[in-house]
Protein backbone atom coordinates (compact mmCIF):
# COMPACT_ATOMS: atom_id res chain seq x y z
CA UNK A 1 0.00 0.00 0.00
CA UNK A 2 2.50 2.59 1.07
CA UNK A 3 4.35 1.21 -2.61
CA UNK A 4 1.57 2.20 -4.23
CA UNK A 5 1.13 5.45 -2.72
CA UNK A 6 4.88 6.82 -2.99
CA UNK A 7 4.68 5.85 -6.31
CA UNK A 8 1.25 8.07 -7.25
CA UNK A 9 3.64 10.88 -5.57
CA UNK A 10 6.44 10.28 -7.46
CA UNK A 11 4.05 10.91 -10.64
CA UNK A 12 3.01 13.52 -9.08
CA UNK A 13 6.22 15.11 -8.57
CA UNK A 14 7.14 14.06 -12.13
CA UNK A 15 4.40 16.15 -13.61
CA UNK A 16 5.43 19.11 -11.63
CA UNK A 17 8.96 19.18 -12.14
CA UNK A 18 8.11 18.80 -16.35
CA UNK A 19 7.25 21.92 -17.47
CA UNK A 20 10.55 23.24 -16.15
CA UNK A 21 12.21 21.98 -18.76
CA UNK A 22 11.49 25.54 -20.48
CA UNK A 23 14.09 26.98 -18.11
CA UNK A 24 16.56 24.00 -18.19
CA UNK A 25 16.44 23.38 -21.57
CA UNK A 26 18.23 26.67 -23.21
CA UNK A 27 20.38 26.53 -19.66
CA UNK A 28 21.65 22.98 -20.93
CA UNK A 29 21.70 23.48 -24.46
CA UNK A 30 23.76 26.82 -23.90
CA UNK A 31 26.26 24.77 -21.43
CA UNK A 32 26.69 22.29 -24.34
CA UNK A 33 27.63 25.24 -27.06
CA UNK A 34 29.69 26.99 -24.58
CA UNK A 35 31.50 23.30 -23.45
CA UNK A 36 32.13 22.88 -27.56
CA UNK A 37 33.90 26.30 -28.04
CA UNK A 38 36.08 25.73 -25.30
CA UNK A 39 37.04 22.76 -26.84
CA UNK A 40 35.60 19.86 -24.78
CA UNK A 41 34.91 17.35 -25.70
CA UNK A 42 31.25 15.27 -25.45
CA UNK A 43 32.51 12.94 -22.89
CA UNK A 44 34.20 15.33 -21.05
CA UNK A 45 30.83 17.63 -21.40
CA UNK A 46 28.41 14.83 -20.35
CA UNK A 47 30.51 13.54 -17.41
CA UNK A 48 30.60 17.02 -16.10
CA UNK A 49 27.39 17.85 -16.77
CA UNK A 50 26.47 14.25 -15.29
CA UNK A 51 28.49 14.40 -12.57
CA UNK A 52 28.11 17.94 -11.13
CA UNK A 53 24.43 18.84 -11.83
CA UNK A 54 24.36 22.77 -11.08
CA UNK A 55 24.46 24.80 -14.07
CA UNK A 56 26.17 28.15 -12.54
CA UNK A 57 28.93 26.10 -11.48
CA UNK A 58 29.46 24.62 -14.86
CA UNK A 59 29.76 27.72 -16.50
CA UNK A 60 32.07 29.64 -13.83
CA UNK A 61 34.31 26.67 -13.63
CA UNK A 62 34.02 26.63 -17.84
CA UNK A 63 34.97 30.52 -17.97
CA UNK A 64 37.63 30.41 -15.68
CA UNK A 65 39.68 27.45 -17.17
CA UNK A 66 39.22 29.37 -20.55
CA UNK A 67 40.90 32.08 -18.63
CA UNK A 68 43.70 29.98 -17.70
CA UNK A 69 43.36 29.92 -14.04
CA UNK A 70 44.81 28.11 -11.32
CA UNK A 71 42.97 24.28 -10.81
CA UNK A 72 42.77 25.34 -6.82
CA UNK A 73 41.04 28.29 -7.64
CA UNK A 74 38.45 27.72 -10.60
CA UNK A 75 37.23 24.93 -8.06
CA UNK A 76 37.40 27.49 -5.44
CA UNK A 77 35.09 29.55 -7.26
CA UNK A 78 32.82 27.34 -8.60
CA UNK A 79 32.40 25.68 -5.49
CA UNK A 80 31.48 29.01 -3.96
CA UNK A 81 29.05 29.20 -6.45
CA UNK A 82 27.56 26.15 -5.10
CA UNK A 83 27.41 27.28 -1.35
CA UNK A 84 24.00 27.50 -1.62
CA UNK A 85 23.26 24.00 -2.34
CA UNK A 86 24.13 23.35 1.62
CA UNK A 87 21.22 25.62 2.36
CA UNK A 88 19.21 23.79 0.53
CA UNK A 89 20.48 20.41 2.34
CA UNK A 90 19.59 22.36 5.83
CA UNK A 91 16.04 23.28 4.65
CA UNK A 92 15.07 20.23 2.82
CA UNK A 93 16.45 17.63 6.15
CA UNK A 94 13.39 18.49 8.51
CA UNK A 95 11.49 16.61 5.29
CA UNK A 96 13.41 13.58 4.50
CA UNK A 97 16.17 13.56 7.21
CA UNK A 98 14.60 10.57 8.40
CA UNK A 99 15.36 8.34 5.70
CA UNK A 100 18.11 5.66 5.24
CA UNK A 101 21.80 7.24 4.47
CA UNK A 102 21.61 5.44 1.00
CA UNK A 103 17.97 7.53 0.33
CA UNK A 104 19.55 10.70 1.41
CA UNK A 105 22.85 10.18 -0.41
CA UNK A 106 20.83 9.67 -3.68
CA UNK A 107 18.71 12.57 -2.96
CA UNK A 108 21.38 14.77 -2.39
CA UNK A 109 22.76 13.86 -5.63
CA UNK A 110 19.94 15.28 -7.38
CA UNK A 111 19.15 18.37 -4.95
CA UNK A 112 19.02 21.29 -7.80
CA UNK A 113 17.00 24.57 -7.06
CA UNK A 114 14.03 23.30 -8.69
CA UNK A 115 13.96 19.82 -7.03
CA UNK A 116 14.45 21.73 -3.87
CA UNK A 117 11.64 24.40 -4.80
CA UNK A 118 8.98 22.51 -6.23
CA UNK A 119 9.48 19.97 -3.49
CA UNK A 120 9.37 22.18 -0.45
CA UNK A 121 6.49 24.04 -1.71
CA UNK A 122 4.51 20.52 -1.62
CA UNK A 123 5.85 19.51 1.41
CA UNK A 124 4.82 22.50 2.35
CA UNK A 125 0.98 22.58 0.94
CA UNK A 126 0.81 18.63 2.52
CA UNK A 127 1.72 18.33 5.61
CA UNK A 128 0.35 14.86 5.96
CA UNK A 129 2.83 13.12 3.58
CA UNK A 130 5.11 10.47 4.30
CA UNK A 131 8.45 10.21 4.21
CA UNK A 132 7.82 7.79 1.21
CA UNK A 133 5.68 9.89 -0.47
CA UNK A 134 7.96 12.74 -0.02
CA UNK A 135 11.37 10.58 -1.37
CA UNK A 136 8.65 9.58 -4.18
CA UNK A 137 7.55 13.06 -4.65
CA UNK A 138 11.57 14.69 -4.54
CA UNK A 139 12.62 11.51 -7.05
CA UNK A 140 9.62 12.11 -9.47
CA UNK A 141 10.88 16.35 -10.13
CA UNK A 142 14.25 15.09 -10.26
CA UNK A 143 14.04 12.63 -13.18
CA UNK A 144 11.34 15.39 -14.63
CA UNK A 145 14.47 17.99 -14.43
CA UNK A 146 18.12 16.64 -13.97
CA UNK A 147 17.37 14.32 -17.01
CA UNK A 148 16.36 16.22 -19.92
CA UNK A 149 19.89 19.09 -18.42
CA UNK A 150 22.17 15.87 -19.37
CA UNK A 151 20.36 15.13 -22.56
CA UNK A 152 20.15 18.92 -23.51
CA UNK A 153 24.16 19.77 -23.20
CA UNK A 154 24.13 16.58 -25.44
CA UNK A 155 22.19 18.51 -27.64
CA UNK A 156 23.97 22.00 -27.19
CA UNK A 157 27.33 20.52 -27.87
CA UNK A 158 26.12 19.42 -31.54
CA UNK A 159 24.07 22.04 -33.03
CA UNK A 160 27.14 24.69 -31.09
CA UNK A 161 29.31 24.65 -33.99
CA UNK A 162 27.14 26.14 -36.42
CA UNK A 163 26.08 29.02 -33.86
CA UNK A 164 28.35 32.14 -35.69
CA UNK A 165 30.15 34.61 -32.95
CA UNK A 166 28.32 37.38 -34.24
CA UNK A 167 25.38 36.43 -31.99
CA UNK A 168 27.20 37.96 -28.58
CA UNK A 169 26.65 34.22 -27.15
CA UNK A 170 29.27 35.40 -24.70
CA UNK A 171 27.11 37.37 -23.18
CA UNK A 172 24.48 34.30 -22.78
CA UNK A 173 26.39 33.48 -19.45
CA UNK A 174 25.84 36.82 -17.51
CA UNK A 175 22.31 37.33 -19.09
CA UNK A 176 21.48 33.77 -17.67
CA UNK A 177 22.96 35.15 -13.87
CA UNK A 178 21.47 38.56 -14.26
CA UNK A 179 18.01 36.72 -14.90
CA UNK A 180 18.38 34.42 -12.32
CA UNK A 181 19.20 37.12 -9.55
CA UNK A 182 16.81 39.82 -10.38
CA UNK A 183 13.91 38.15 -9.44
CA UNK A 184 15.31 38.01 -5.77
CA UNK A 185 15.88 41.73 -5.24
CA UNK A 186 13.18 41.18 -3.41
CA UNK A 187 13.84 43.15 -0.07
CA UNK A 188 16.42 45.63 1.17
CA UNK A 189 19.06 43.05 2.39
CA UNK A 190 18.91 41.49 -0.96
CA UNK A 191 19.55 44.93 -2.61
CA UNK A 192 22.81 45.93 -0.38
CA UNK A 193 24.01 42.27 -0.79
CA UNK A 194 23.49 42.20 -4.34
CA UNK A 195 24.63 45.68 -4.53
CA UNK A 196 27.88 45.81 -2.56
CA UNK A 197 28.94 42.54 -4.49
CA UNK A 198 29.05 44.29 -7.50
CA UNK A 199 31.21 46.88 -6.54
CA UNK A 200 33.49 44.84 -4.15
CA UNK A 201 34.11 42.52 -7.34
CA UNK A 202 34.77 45.44 -9.93
CA UNK A 203 37.09 47.05 -7.34
CA UNK A 204 38.89 44.16 -6.93
CA UNK A 205 39.09 42.61 -10.71
CA UNK A 206 42.61 43.43 -10.25
CA UNK A 207 43.06 40.49 -7.69
CA UNK A 208 43.99 37.23 -9.97
CA UNK A 209 41.64 34.80 -11.23
CA UNK A 210 38.40 35.79 -9.94
CA UNK A 211 39.92 35.65 -6.33
CA UNK A 212 38.31 39.08 -5.81
CA UNK A 213 34.61 37.34 -6.37
CA UNK A 214 35.10 34.92 -3.31
CA UNK A 215 36.12 38.54 -1.23
CA UNK A 216 32.66 40.36 -2.86
CA UNK A 217 30.53 37.70 -2.39
CA UNK A 218 31.58 37.47 1.81
CA UNK A 219 31.36 40.79 2.16
CA UNK A 220 28.31 40.84 0.44
CA UNK A 221 26.58 38.14 2.86
CA UNK A 222 27.58 40.02 5.85
CA UNK A 223 26.05 43.35 4.28
CA UNK A 224 22.61 41.36 3.56
CA UNK A 225 22.83 39.61 7.06
CA UNK A 226 23.43 42.84 9.09
CA UNK A 227 20.97 45.07 6.88
CA UNK A 228 18.40 42.16 8.00
CA UNK A 229 19.19 41.77 11.26
CA UNK A 230 19.24 46.45 12.01
CA UNK A 231 15.79 46.27 10.04
CA UNK A 232 14.49 43.50 12.48
CA UNK A 233 16.34 45.58 15.37
CA UNK A 234 14.38 48.60 14.11
CA UNK A 235 11.37 47.00 13.22
CA UNK A 236 11.00 45.57 16.96
CA UNK A 237 11.96 49.05 18.40
CA UNK A 238 9.26 50.78 16.21
CA UNK A 239 6.82 48.24 17.75
CA UNK A 240 7.88 48.41 21.26
CA UNK A 241 7.26 52.97 20.75
CA UNK A 242 4.10 52.01 19.01
CA UNK A 243 2.70 49.81 22.44
CA UNK A 244 4.35 52.71 24.90
CA UNK A 245 2.86 55.99 22.98
CA UNK B 1 41.46 24.35 -25.77
CA UNK B 2 41.83 23.15 -22.36
CA UNK B 3 44.53 20.56 -20.97
CA UNK B 4 42.10 17.36 -20.79
CA UNK B 5 43.89 17.02 -17.14
CA UNK B 6 42.92 20.20 -15.93
CA UNK B 7 39.07 19.24 -17.06
CA UNK B 8 39.06 15.90 -15.42
CA UNK B 9 40.85 17.41 -12.28
CA UNK B 10 37.92 19.98 -12.20
CA UNK B 11 35.09 17.86 -12.92
CA UNK B 12 35.68 15.05 -10.54
CA UNK B 13 36.51 18.07 -7.57
CA UNK B 14 33.78 20.19 -8.53
CA UNK B 15 31.47 16.68 -8.73
CA UNK B 16 32.84 15.64 -5.42
CA UNK B 17 32.49 18.83 -3.42
CA UNK B 18 29.04 19.82 -4.82
CA UNK B 19 27.79 16.28 -3.77
CA UNK B 20 29.36 16.67 0.07
CA UNK B 21 27.62 20.70 -0.51
CA UNK B 22 24.33 19.05 -0.92
CA UNK B 23 24.63 15.91 1.69
CA UNK B 24 26.05 18.57 4.26
CA UNK B 25 23.19 19.26 6.48
CA UNK B 26 21.14 15.86 5.04
CA UNK B 27 23.49 13.69 5.43
CA UNK B 28 25.49 14.17 8.46
CA UNK B 29 23.62 16.68 10.44
CA UNK B 30 20.15 15.25 9.80
CA UNK B 31 17.50 16.90 11.59
CA UNK B 32 19.61 19.48 14.06
CA UNK B 33 19.02 23.08 13.19
CA UNK B 34 21.34 25.43 12.52
CA UNK B 35 22.22 28.69 14.67
CA UNK B 36 20.35 31.89 13.26
CA UNK B 37 23.46 33.83 12.44
CA UNK B 38 24.80 31.46 10.08
CA UNK B 39 21.09 30.61 8.48
CA UNK B 40 21.16 34.68 8.14
CA UNK B 41 24.04 34.83 6.36
CA UNK B 42 23.31 31.95 4.34
CA UNK B 43 19.79 33.70 3.27
CA UNK B 44 22.23 35.84 0.73
CA UNK B 45 24.54 33.37 -0.66
CA UNK B 46 23.14 33.54 -4.00
CA UNK B 47 22.83 37.26 -4.16
CA UNK B 48 26.24 37.88 -2.82
CA UNK B 49 28.01 35.36 -5.20
CA UNK B 50 26.32 35.77 -8.71
CA UNK B 51 26.49 39.97 -8.86
CA UNK B 52 29.88 39.49 -8.64
CA UNK B 53 30.68 37.07 -11.18
CA UNK B 54 28.75 38.64 -13.53
CA UNK B 55 29.93 42.38 -12.71
CA UNK B 56 33.13 42.47 -14.59
CA UNK B 57 31.93 40.20 -17.77
CA UNK B 58 29.37 43.11 -18.15
CA UNK B 59 31.56 46.13 -17.63
CA UNK B 60 35.02 44.76 -19.04
CA UNK B 61 33.41 42.27 -21.86
CA UNK B 62 36.33 39.63 -23.13
CA UNK B 63 34.56 40.21 -26.69
CA UNK B 64 35.29 43.98 -27.09
CA UNK B 65 38.69 43.42 -25.74
CA UNK B 66 37.60 44.87 -22.35
CA UNK B 67 36.59 47.91 -23.52
CA UNK B 68 33.03 49.34 -22.53
CA UNK B 69 30.37 48.26 -24.52
CA UNK B 70 26.86 50.35 -24.85
CA UNK B 71 24.61 46.87 -26.36
CA UNK B 72 26.15 44.99 -23.19
CA UNK B 73 25.84 47.17 -20.55
CA UNK B 74 22.07 48.07 -21.58
CA UNK B 75 20.78 44.57 -22.01
CA UNK B 76 22.01 44.15 -18.00
CA UNK B 77 20.46 47.37 -17.50
CA UNK B 78 17.03 46.07 -19.01
CA UNK B 79 17.64 42.89 -17.87
CA UNK B 80 17.78 43.50 -14.05
CA UNK B 81 15.20 45.96 -14.34
CA UNK B 82 12.74 43.67 -16.12
CA UNK B 83 13.60 40.75 -13.62
CA UNK B 84 12.98 42.83 -10.91
CA UNK B 85 9.91 43.80 -11.35
CA UNK B 86 7.96 41.00 -13.47
CA UNK B 87 9.98 38.28 -10.98
CA UNK B 88 9.99 36.99 -14.34
CA UNK B 89 13.21 34.87 -15.27
CA UNK B 90 12.55 34.57 -19.11
CA UNK B 91 10.81 38.54 -19.13
CA UNK B 92 14.23 39.08 -17.93
CA UNK B 93 16.29 37.27 -20.34
CA UNK B 94 14.26 38.25 -23.26
CA UNK B 95 14.49 41.85 -22.52
CA UNK B 96 17.90 41.85 -21.93
CA UNK B 97 18.48 39.63 -25.72
CA UNK B 98 15.94 42.78 -27.15
CA UNK B 99 18.40 45.46 -26.05
CA UNK B 100 21.58 43.13 -27.21
CA UNK B 101 20.66 42.61 -30.35
CA UNK B 102 18.09 45.60 -30.88
CA UNK B 103 20.68 48.56 -29.73
CA UNK B 104 23.44 47.87 -32.74
CA UNK B 105 20.70 47.18 -35.15
CA UNK B 106 19.15 50.79 -34.18
CA UNK B 107 22.83 52.38 -33.98
CA UNK B 108 23.26 50.88 -37.34
CA UNK B 109 20.32 51.99 -39.00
Amino acid sequence: MSTRSSVRALRRGFFAGLPFIVVIGPFGLLFGVLADQAGLDIVQTLSMTTLVIAGASQFTALALMQDHAPTLIVIAAALAVNLRLALYSASIAPHIGAAPLRMRALAAFVLVDQTFAISVQEFERRPTMTLEEKLGYFFGTALAICVPWVVLSGVGMLVGRSIPPEYALDFAVPLTFIAMIAPQLRSLPHIVAAFTSVVIALLLAWMPWSTGVLVAALAAMAAGAETERRLALHRSRADAGGLGA
Amino acid sequence: MIEPVIVWTVTVALGIGTFLLRLSFLGILGRRELPDWLLRHLRYVAVAVLPGLVAPLVVWPQATGGALDAPRLTAAAAAVLVGALSRNFFGAVAAGAAALYGLPFLLAA
